[in-house]
């Protein structure tokens, strides 16, 4: 059994790859939360989705992706974030253009590179083994930063979400607000670019949130309840993508998904 | 004699909700801790008034004093409790957080809450009759729940005015007698309130004043000189019924979208 654990960490790959993993996991259940609460899944779906042209042009110039990405995410968020204000559209129009506009910008540059398939289908769905000493850093530097802004802001972030009204008499700057935390956002769904990539990042922002919703009501348990499970789900999917020879990204939604039936079903039965 | 300015002042505002115009022309002054009602038909303004003077909803023109000072110079004295439906009580917060969200202010965003937060808090709860609620999470409430919660928040907050929209629909006797309990308690402390209400009768007998309005100015004064036939039916128009004997019937038929639908009264006056 210990074997089993100990295993895999004899390759330094995989190690780089579990310590990604879980910050990543951590991470995207701490800023799901607020998408949980702020219905905000379409828009880290769209995010997620909208980096890709960023993630392309690095990648055909041989720079590094996380690089990329975050240009293009911060690019798309206050993009989204200036378009909603305007008021010309209605918010989920507005990311909806942007998002199929910028995905499939994407996916035109990555196919004019030769072998596409296999490097598309590792900005969709993660490439855990491709984790650089580099990556590594990046990604615990700019996890790092999310984290210390949401516990710094955390009454701010609190009060905006739950009661925009009190904001605004508090005198509050909601609209700042709501752009460092689309900023946020975006760093976060970056930053799972490599493992669970792209096209899955939105399932480990909603899914461990949504079952430490089920869980408990106070929204710092909810945090870090929603943190255990996507650290969990990060370490049990990577094992499981190991030994089973599956894409990471599945690997990890699948056991995030298998425990938020298990808590769904449970919370069902006491009723 | 030196002037003492009023507690709040509203000169020639007007304010649009989106394109149209909501409230024309209104002047009012609010002495010192006075407890208003406001009162006037479906689509009158009155919440479009209360968001407003909390900088909601700017002001097209005219200008709203506070203390003698435009808004925003009091960051801490203007408290307003909106209809209950505009919150999300799913939100994973108990009745204490959102009673702590009223002193939010004091300490600065990244300051954790101190001793006299923490017993500003304690005491609202106390004298809501809801302490032993304070752990609750707020999903479980009732309606009248809710509405003591809101109320407790707006103590927290020690403001000097209080705004209330609609305190007094869809709440069980019980909470509507500890609102007005409150606002009583509200005035020895020399703070002025101003709610919004449809009932007539509370108008008329648990306040101070009366401001009376159809997107413009009707009347404001005592409930006396306020509620007079001439004047409600410049309000309310055709929905208001006067019978024989002097009695006078308000007909509100209409769902309280204030903002979304033209009254009949509109064509009244333009």
């Amino acid at each position: 059994m210990i074997d089993i654990l100990l295993h895999p960490l004899t390759y330094a790959f995989m190690q780089r790859g579990l310590l990604a993993g879980t910050m990543v996991g951590i991470l995207c259940a701490v800023m799901g939360t607020y998408v949980v609460l702020r219905g905000m899944a379409f828009l880290g779906d769209a995010l997620a989705h909208a980096i890709m042209p960023g993630v392309a042009i690095a990648y055909l110039f041989g720079g590094n992706l996380l690089i990329g990405a975050l240009v293009a995410a911060a690019l798309v968020a206050l993009g989204i974030g200036y378009f909603s204000r305007q008021g010309a559209i209605k918010e989920d129009t507005a990311i909806g253009i942007l998002f199929a506009a910028a995905l499939s910008l994407g996916v035109a540059m990555i196919s004019s590179i030769r072998s596409y398939a296999v490097d598309l289908s590792h900005i969709l769905f993660g490439n855990v083994l491709g984790v650089s000493t580099t990556d590594l850093w990046l990604t615990f530097g700019l996890g790092f930063i999310v984290l210390l802004t949401v516990f710094l802001l955390y009454r701010p972030f609190m009060v905006i979400s739950f009661d925009p009204v009190l904001a605004a008499t508090l005198r509050m700057p909601a609209e700042l607000l709501r752009n460092i935390m689309l900023l946020l956002l975006a760093l976060t769904v970056v930053i799972s670019l490599q493992t669970v990539g792209v096209g899955l990042a939105a399932a480990m922002l909603v899914t461990p949130a949504a079952t430490a919703y089920l869980i408990t009501r106070r929204l710092a348990p909810m945090m870090l309840i929603s943190a255990i499970i996507g650290a969990l789900s990060s370490l049990v999917g990577l094992y499981i993508s190991y030994y089973l020879d599956i894409v990471s990204g599945s690997a990890i939604v699948l056991t995030a998904t298998a425990v938020f039936m298990v808590v769904f079903l449970i919370k069902k039965g006491k009723r | 004699m030196t002037h003492i300015p009023h507690r709040l002042e509203v000169e020639n505002i007007n304010v649009a909700y989106g394109e149209k115009l909501v409230l024309k022309d209104l002047s009012f002054q609010a002495p010192h801790g006075a407890r208003i009602a406001v009162v006037g038909p479906n689509g009158a303004g009155k919440s479009t008034l209360f968001k407003a003077l909390v900088g909601l909803l700017p002001l097209q023109s005219g200008r709203v004093l506070i203390h003698g000072l435009p808004l925003g110079n009091h960051k801490d004295c203007v408290a307003y409790i909106p209809q209950r439906e505009e919150v999300d009580w799913r939100f994973p917060v108990t009745v204490r957080d959102v009673v702590m969200m009223g002193r939010f202010n004091t300490r600065g965003w990244f300051a954790q809450p101190n001793r006299d937060d923490r017993e500003a808090v304690d005491r609202s709860l106390a004298e809501m009759s809801i302490a032993n609620l304070a752990k609750t999470s707020i999903s479980d409430l009732s309606g009248g729940q809710q509405q003591r919660v809101f109320l407790a928040r707006a103590l927290a907050q020690e403001p000097h005015i209080l705004l209330m929209d609609e305190p007094f629909t869809g709440v069980d006797v019980t909470t509507q007698e500890a609102t007005i309990d409150l606002l009583n308690r509200l005035r020895q402390r020399q703070v002025t309130a101003i709610i919004s209400t449809h009932d007539l009768n509370l108008a008329a007998t648990r306040f101070d004043m009366v401001l009376l309005i159809n997107k413009r100015l009707v009347a404001f004064g005592s409930a006396a000189d306020v509620l007079k036939q001439e004047n409600l039916v410049r309000a309310f128009g055709s929905s208001l019924l006067v019978m024989e004997n002097g009695a006078m019937l308000v007909d509100e038929c209409c769902p309280p979208e204030e903002e979304h639908h033209e009254t009949e009264a509109d064509g009244l006056y333009d």
